[in-house]
């Protein structure tokens, strides 16, 4: 293994490890908060400690999360010091503005968690919010920052390759950060609104009168069904966006080699780069080019316009783009079956069916959110900053990064098996408001 | 001076304090790793829940400055961050390990249901990881000061394992080490009450004591390992009242916690250790790597650092008073730790 793959792979997993923390972080607080506002509307102890019980998990997963993303800071460096050299003030306003917000988050939920005998009701009840808000803001100000990458702007090129002429907000206010932000934040509520319902309905299953998992359902269900929904037309304006800003990404995750008018959508299929044809599969006609432009004989561009020495790799990003097209439609489909079980007003405890396909369908969102992650990362190879520098022209002189690696991925697989372990016990244990604890 | 100087000047001195402000803050976070390893006898339990009791709240925001200066460091002095990224990638790299296990061992002993051999291993990680990490930070901060690491045009030609090997940074370590183990003793002691805030004021004297031996042996030892800082910090013209507050503050420290005014004496410990990280940074003189990269040498885009200084000073402004609060809520108003 050569140290750029090395690097790059320290780079995946540590991204990929981190991103499930953050996403919690990010939606977390806002489960919590709904708990605790609805104990204090009711008068309902089971929303208490249903609240107090999330923010126990929600105290492990940002502690994680926060360990992982300071590595990930100082992992910019280690792997990456000349993209950094050239790109940190470019990135610095994003980093910093997430540098302030996480700041705030972690005073606030010091606050939370802590707080509950402490601070006046609304005063926690606040720091909750603020919690929650200021999460969301980390989330968006990172995703700026990798938006950037995509869409680089806000600087001119010098003759000694040097990024010149630096403007802070154009370089924040990039092309692709609208939609990455609204794709990434509504991914986030989505993911952690279906992984909690998988839990909560697994547990109701096994426990029907369960008031405790009764009442996460109904706090939870609601904020699934609206953003499930709103992420499918996200998810619409990213396809529209990348079709114009990185046809070569959108043709990736297509896999569409040939440009054509009226392209038509690929579902499954293996893609063979060598023979640039697409094995199997299953083509709708006209269905891309209406993703992509809107119109049914709208222009998509193929993987064949653009020299090879730029192609991504292809059978990657097709199939994370499918992965993760397929996760959304299934949480789509649930949530759709959600809403009508809602609006006929059924009891949800009853509707066994319907818990087990929540339980099946829980881990999908924080897949598709990982098999996302990799479109976008992965379809901008073999770029760092996309059209300005190549990956393998910003790692690290440093020898020896298999190294590195391997302590790498022990210790995110430590990290994450005892987290789990920590969240079953969380989940398991019998809500002290309905009988002794084990 | 140019306005560009102004504004360099400026970022330079907020990473400086930031630092200090982890070193008050987060650096005592891991020093009360030390006093979890040391924990002996009847009071050990009790000791370790106040130690536990106390990081709870504030830990994560404390952390958050490291956090903080890295990003000041590569907006505003992109060049610095990675030459400080190459020549260091193996310290620092170790540093992150025990960053991680640090935070991890802690949540998952504070949050975590599980067995009680269970919470003590994890108990045991937390205190090993905090000790180690300080040691490690302080030879970061021993190799960037000793001149040992050079850096031309091209890039860092001294290799990977200069300056952070050498015994110099070593003993930076330990002396890094011995600051936060005091820091957090003091810390302890004015939270605590009763006896075990008795053992954390003797904890905090005998600390007090090693740290005053290794800062005379640091100081030595510069003049043949870091003889460039030690002489822009002895011609500086800051150094002698420097010199002066800080003794001054150690003897406060000293007095204070012989009498048990622990409540006095940890704002005079702060007030000790800071102003070491401020001598350091007076030798420091403008650098991140002593001799080749200085404000002037770090990659600065002069076009950005007015808004990054701007964006900084605002988000201090709404900082400050959430900062207050948490520190208002959890450590300045008395109470006992329930057990």
């Amino acid at each position: 293994m050569t140290d750029l793959l090395a690097a790059r792979l320290q780079m995946a997993v540590s991204l990929g490890f981190h991103i499930l923390f953050a996403v919690a972080g990010m939606a977390m607080p806002l489960l919590m908060v709904a708990a605790e506002w609805r104990s204090y509307r009711r008068n309902d102890p089971v929303s208490r400690e249903l609240a107090q019980r999330w923010a126990k998990g929600t105290a492990i997963l940002f502690a994680v999360g926060a360990v992982s993303g300071t590595v990930l800071s100082f992992e910019l460096g280690l792997l990456w010091p000349t993209f950094m050299e050239h790109a940190g003030p470019l990135i610095g306003m994003p980093f910093s503005l997430e540098g302030f917000a996480f700041f705030l988050e972690a005073i606030a939920l010091g606050i939370y968690l802590y707080g509950w005998e402490r601070v006046p009701r609304a005063v926690h009840l606040g720091s909750g919010v603020v919690v929650a808000l200021t999460g969301l803001m980390s989330g968006v100000f990172v995703v700026a920052v990798n938006a950037w990458m995509n869409t680089p702007q806000g600087f001119r090129v010098n003759e000694a390759g040097q990024l010149v002429d630096v403007d802070l907000w154009r370089a924040f206010f990039t092309p692709a950060f609208p939609t990455q932000a609204l794709h990434m934040a509504l991914a986030a509520y989505t993911s952690v609104a279906f992984a909690v319902l998988g839990i909560h309905a697994w547990r109701l299953r096994a426990d029907p009168n369960s008031a405790f998992h009764r009442a996460a359902v109904r706090i939870v269900l609601p904020i699934a069904i609206v953003c499930a929904p709103l992420q499918a037309l996200s998810g619409d304006l990213s396809a529209k966006h990348i079709a114009e800003h990185q046809p070569l990404k959108l043709a990736a995750a297509e896999a569409l080699f040939e440009s054509q008018r009226g392209a038509p959508l690929l579902l499954g299929g293996v893609p063979d780069v060598a023979n640039r044809t697409v094995d199997f599969g299953i083509h709708i006609p006209k269905l891309l080019s209406v993703l992509a432009t809107g119109d049914p004989d709208g222009l998509v561009r193929g993987i064949n316009e653009f020299p090879r020495e730029d192609w991504p790799p292809i059978p990657i990003v097709h199939v994370a783009f499918q992965v993760m097209v397929a996760c959304g439609l299934a949480l789509l489909a649930a949530a759709a079956w959600g809403a009508w079980l809602l609006i006929r007003r059924r009891q949800l405890a009853d509707q066994r069916a319907f818990l087990r396909v929540l339980t099946c369908v829980g881990p999908l969102g924080l897949l598709a959110v990982e098999a996302g992650w990799v479109v976008t990362e992965v379809g901008r190879q073999p770029w760092i900053i996309h059209g300005v520098m190549r990956v393998r022209d910003a790692v690290t002189p440093m020898p020896g990064l298999q190294v590195s690696l391997a302590i790498s991925v022990a210790l995110y697989l430590m990290l994450g098996t005892i987290v789990i372990a920590l969240l079953r016990r969380h989940v398991l244990q019998v809500p002290s408001s309905q009988g002794p604890r084990p | 001076m140019t306005h560009v100087g102004f504004w360099a000047e400026a970022l330079w001195v907020t990473i400086g304090l930031g630092l200090v402000l982890y070193a008050l803050t987060g650096g005592a976070d891991l020093g009360a790793g030390v006093w979890n390893l040391l924990a002996r006898g009847r009071l050990r339990e009790s000791q370790r829940h106040a130690i536990q009791h106390a990081l709870g709240p504030i830990w994560e925001t404390n952390h958050v400055w490291l956090i903080f200066v890295i990003v000041v460091l590569f907006s505003a002095f992109p060049r610095a961050f990675a030459m400080l990224s190459i020549a260091l990638h193996v310290p620092i790299a170790l540093a992150l390990i025990g960053i991680v296990l640090r935070g991890a061992a802690f949540s998952f002993h504070a949050y975590g249901i599980q067995s009680d051999a269970t919470r003590e291993r994890w108990s045991h990680v937390f205190a090993w990881s905090s000790c180690v990490t300080p040691v490690l930070l302080g030879t970061i901060v021993g190799a960037v000061s000793s001149g040992d690491i050079r850096v031309s045009q091209r890039g860092v030609t001294t290799g990977f394992i200069a300056g952070w090997t050498s015994p110099f940074a070593l003993l930076v370590g330990s002396f890094a080490l011995a600051l936060f183990a005091l820091l957090s003793a003091c810390y302890l002691a004015a939270e605590t009450g009763g006896e075990i805030a008795a053992d954390f004021g003797r904890k905090a004297l005998a600390s007090e004591v090693v740290a005053g031996l290794l800062a005379v042996a640091v100081f030595v030892a510069a003049g043949h390992f870091a003889p460039e800082l030690l002489r822009r910090f002895t011609s500086s013209a800051a150094f002698w009242p420097l010199q002066v507050a800080t003794a001054a503050f150690a003897a406060c420290t000293g007095l204070t916690l012989w009498r048990g005014q622990y409540r006095i004496a940890r704002f005079t410990v702060a007030a000790q250790v800071g102003l070491v990280v401020v001598g350091w940074g007076v030798g420091m003189d403008r650098h991140f790597i002593v001799p080749d990269v200085s404000i002037a040498t770090a990659g600065a885009r002069p076009e950005v650092l007015p808004a990054l200084t701007v964006t900084f000073a605002l988000g201090a402004v709404v900082l400050a008073p959430a900062l207050f609060y948490l520190y208002r809520v959890f450590k300045l108003s008395s109470q006992p730790p329930e057990r």
